[in-house]
């Protein structure tokens, strides 16, 4: 792999059916090339944790992939209502999820805890009512 | 052990992928059904013993690559993750007893 690939992706913020398509093509993209299996597995979380957040909070979004021989760099990006209190957010337990998605088993607290676990760098920038942009790294390792 | 030896000594109902189960090794378990927490705490090749039988099941068993969806107490299993099941080769098993029962008996068999 000489030159990045780059890979885009819309996030239907109406069907939760679909959420974890992303996740699950950027896994078997990241297979193809021949990403370490660890790696693979933390990035495939991370996104599909990100996916879910997208879908529950922000009603949909979009999603930037660039996978390098040594990284890949996700960038999620919405325009839902911002998260308010990212400290509270980023605690385990702590959800915001309402009623009909913890019925899905979602809703636990543990989004933003596990893309942090899964990611080596993660950074998100938020504005109330405008929305939310996040970046994930994760190294080749 | 294998998934067909857990499905024949459990005497588990098949509902999907039951032809992958002889080459699918099982080599622990875990419980859980709040499926963040399961994603981020269940390993490769466990047998994943849960009621969540929706179609993010089925994509929380794939991204953590256990070796079985085991639903208990016959807990159901919709048709969209029937077939999101399918087109990833997942196997999903079930039973009627208790995800205490279920783990008492596969402790014992690894």
């Amino acid at each position: 792999m000489s030159q990045a690939i780059k890979l885009h992706y819309d996030v239907d913020g109406t069907d939760f059916t679909r959420a974890g398509e992303a996740s699950g093509k950027i896994k078997k993209t990241l297979k193809d090339i021949g990403f370490p299996p660890e790696s693979i597995r933390n990035t495939a979380i991370a996104v599909y944790e990100a996916e879910i957040n997208l879908v529950i909070h922000a009603g949909g979004g979009e999603i930037d992939v660039e996978i390098t021989p040594e990284y890949i760099e996700i960038v999620l990006t919405d325009h839902g209502p911002g998260i308010e209190n990212v400290e509270l957010a980023m605690q385990e337990g702590y959800s915001t999820a309402p009623a009909q998605v913890r019925a899905l088993g979602f809703g636990a607290g543990m989004g933003l805890p596990n893309i942090k676990k899964y990611s080596d760098e993660m950074k998100i920038d938020t504005e109330l009512g405008k929305g939310t942009v996040m970046t994930l790294k994760i190294f080749a390792k | 052990m294998n998934v067909k030896n857990l499905i024949d000594a459990l005497e588990l109902e098949v509902i999907c992928g039951g032809e992958f189960a002889e080459q699918r090794q099982i080599s622990g378990g875990y419980c859980g059904d709040l499926l963040s927490w399961v994603m981020s705490k269940a390993k490769e090749g466990d047998c994943w013993l849960t009621v969540m039988g929706n179609v993010n099941s089925v994509g929380v068993a794939v991204l953590a690559d256990v070796a079985c969806i085991l639903l208990t107490e016959n807990a159901a299993f919709d048709e969209d993750a029937l077939a999101r099941a399918k087109q990833n080769n997942v196997i999903v098993l079930r039973s009627s007893k208790d995800a205490f029962t279920l783990s008492a008996e596969i402790a014992k068999m690894l």
